[in-house]
């Protein structure tokens, strides 16, 4: 649109006149922030050179110092305000980037480390027949991705309807102790993991069932999927115009006839969303599973009796023999963890954002 | 010539009648709603049930005494104490907030005020991304990656401020220190507290900021002056939310910090502990009476947090002002 704008000549003038843009920055700034840059990576080479910092990391450091600094130089003239807001510029700038060094360097890692021990039998085969220690080309992670799904799965198909209760009970339903659940709800979050395996331990597996199963162990997830469920369904659902219930209720419909037929279809996508998000936050939980359904190095689909493997529990088990090769299984199958949470993670942002935009 | 004002009709009374499916309705969704206070009822419970025997005998000396002996294995020949494991969580943790608070400002900060506006929404999608990151490839990361540089940060502040009583250490090991866990803690912890200070200071009123930019204050003396006051509560919440996630950490914590049944206040020493990992360390080899202690240990861990939690969401929803 603004393309078409700019070709339409305004007035008749003589001569092209390039139209004026003064929010755009000028060239001459860019490569005057480039300079600064610049300035600053050297002075900070120069500092590692000649102190006990070293690496990367301690260039970095160095950084830290000298990018504000170079800033605050180049307008020290125009006294110290200016100076203390460049240094704050800065300072804020490094600091974010100094945040995801951690992130970038745990993808990379697993990425690195767990491409040693995958081949392409690796998302097929369990590992029944062959120990942790033995070579690279054999066994595989099927029955952790399978028991991490099937334990997944059903701790949604518990924690997704009562997460969406609890999120039309505090906007629809709209009742005297919606703060209280909203309260307990947040409370809920803050359950360690350990805290949820170990209720389910002292509940389900030793007074029911006697043997580590499935069914335990996505019980804990439930536990800890339910608060975020809950949350973002709320966000979800405020974002419902008014006028939406206003017309059904206008029509004669009922109040589970309103919130079945009308709301929760309208964010339909939104409640995907923040299922998947669940998911994504309890699909890499180790601790409420090593009480629970354990590990198994078998595939196995009996969710009543008899440990189950799963991602988490197999990266840590495979962590803990503590051999070459299984600890490069380890990494491996942390990559596969990684990928499945980024991928799901991903889809919801993308459906979300979709039904934002759709409105 | 007169003109009778005519009188406001007087307003109908509204009755609302709510039929018989709209009240089963709403029964059903109050009692749904609850599962949550059920749920976190019954763990208290059923901890303390399972747990019970254990902090009868030991009584107060449950949390002031730092012993974890199964003996051999009976009731008499036992004696168990979470004293020195809650004493590592809390220093665990409290490094992990120390280390995480300036960086959690700094970020929100950049997301909300200095990010090109573009790459906004990404940065932070990209946080709650980094936010599902598993504990265990965490403490993975941790224990290949992070803890052989931090132990030579370890070492340096060791040289240089060993003089300071928390920077001693009795040998010089740097390994599995409480200072490694905590760095590694404060990284896990970072997204929620940025996310929570990143929200509140969102909301700081724009009118205040643009003032402060009409009085010819520079960007940074508008967010001195406006933002960080007026999120100075949310950054508490943020910060304690983050407190309690760091305080139930157990795999993470559980790949880099050494176990030792010893209150330790030299973090830089490879000594330390941690209520959650002591119950994933233990659970495998306990017999029927230490289960019983770890169900009373996960009891003090579970209300420690709780409470932990309930002040940072009381704090946070205050901050965030009425809705």
């Amino acid at each position: 649109m603004t393309a078409s704008l700019e070709s339409m000549p305004v007035f008749e003038m003589p001569g092209h006149v390039e139209p004026r843009r003064p929010w755009r920055r000028p060239a001459r700034s860019f490569l005057s922030s480039g300079a600064t840059v610049v300035v600053a990576s050297v002075a900070a080479a120069l500092i590692v050179l000649v102190s006990p910092l070293a690496g990367l990391l301690g260039w970095y450091a160095a950084m830290v110092v000298t990018f504000p600094a170079a800033l605050a130089a180049r307008v020290a003239r125009s006294g110290g305000r200016a100076v203390a807001d460049r240094i704050a510029t800065g300072v804020i700038t490094m600091g974010f980037v100094a945040v995801t060094i951690p992130w970038v360097s745990i993808v990379w890692t697993v990425v690195h480390r767990g491409l040693k021990a995958f081949y392409l039998g690796y998302l097929t085969t369990d590992m029944v027949v062959n120990s942790p220690d033995d070579p690279l080309n054999v066994g595989g992670v099927s029955h952790a991705i399978v028991g991490t799904l099937i334990q997944v799965l059903m701790a949604s198909l518990i924690a997704v309807p009562l997460g969406i209760v609890a999120a039309v009970y505090i906007v629809e339903v709209r009742g005297r102790a919606a703060r209280w659940v909203r309260f307990f709800t947040q409370a809920m979050s803050g359950v360690p993991s350990i805290v949820a395996g170990l209720f389910v331990y002292a509940t389900v597996v030793v007074a029911i069932t006697h043997r580590f199963n499935a069914v335990a162990g996505s019980l804990a997830l439930s536990i800890l999927m339910l608060p975020t469920v809950a949350r973002t369904a709320e966000e979800v659902l405020k974002v419902v115009s008014d006028d939406l219930r206003a017309a059904s209720y206008a029509l004669g419909a009922t109040e589970f006839a309103t919130t079945s037929r009308v709301v929760l279809p309208a964010i339909r996508s939104g409640l995907v969303t923040s299922a998947v998000l669940g998911v994504a936050r309890v699909a890499g939980e180790t601790a409420p599973l090593l009480l629970t359904s354990q590990y198994f190095v078998r595939f196995t689909t009996n969710i009543t009796s008899g440990p189950m493997a799963s991602l988490p529990t197999y990266v840590f088990g495979n962590l803990g023999v503590g051999s070459e090769n299984s600890v490069a299984r380890a990494w491996a199958g942390s990559g596969v963890l990684l990928t499945i949470i980024f991928v799901l993670f991903i889809s919801a942002r993308l459906l979300g954002g979709r039904n934002r935009n759709g409105r | 010539m007169q003109v009778e004002t005519p009188s406001a009709p007087e307003q109908r009374r509204l009755a609302v009648g709510r039929g018989t499916s709209d009240r089963v309705y709403r029964g059903v969704i109050s009692s749904g709603a609850f599962v949550s206070l059920a749920v976190l009822a019954l763990i208290a419970a059923f901890l303390l049930y399972r747990g019970f025997q254990v902090l009868a005998d030991s009584g107060l000396s449950f949390i002031t005494s730092s012993t974890w002996d199964a003996g051999d294995g009976t009731r008499g020949g036992a004696s168990f104490g979470v004293a020195a494991m809650l004493v590592g969580s809390l220093v665990v943790a409290l490094i992990a907030i120390v280390i995480a608070v300036p960086f959690a400002v700094v970020s929100s900060l950049f997301l909300e005020y200095y990010a090109p506006r573009r790459l906004r929404p990404i940065l932070v999608s990209m946080l709650d991304l980094v936010a599902a990151i598993p504990s265990v490839v965490y403490g993975m990361w941790g224990y290949a990656i992070l803890m052989p540089r931090a132990m030579g940060w370890s070492r340096a502040l060791n040289d240089w401020f060993g003089w300071f009583p928390l920077f001693r250490v009795p040998a010089p090991f740097f390994e599995r220190s409480p200072f490694i866990a905590g760095i590694l803690l404060s990284m896990m912890i970072l997204p929620i507290t940025t996310s929570v200070t990143r929200e509140v200071y969102s909301q700081a009123p724009r009118d205040q900021i643009d003032a402060a930019y009409g009085l010819g204050a520079t960007k940074w003396g508008a967010l001195r002056t406006v933002v960080l006051p007026f999120g100075r509560s949310g950054l508490v919440g943020g910060a304690m939310l983050g407190l309690g996630r760091a305080l139930g950490e157990t795999v993470a914590v559980y790949l880099v910090l050494n176990l030792v049944f010893k209150v330790n206040l030299q973090v830089l020493a490879s000594a330390g502990g941690n209520v959650a990992s002591l119950i994933a360390t233990r659970f495998g080899e306990a017999g029927a009476y230490e289960l019983k202690a770890l169900m009373a240990a996960g009891l003090v861990l579970f209300l420690l947090t709780l409470s932990v939690n309930a002040v940072a969401s009381v704090i946070v929803n205050r901050s965030r002002g009425p809705r």
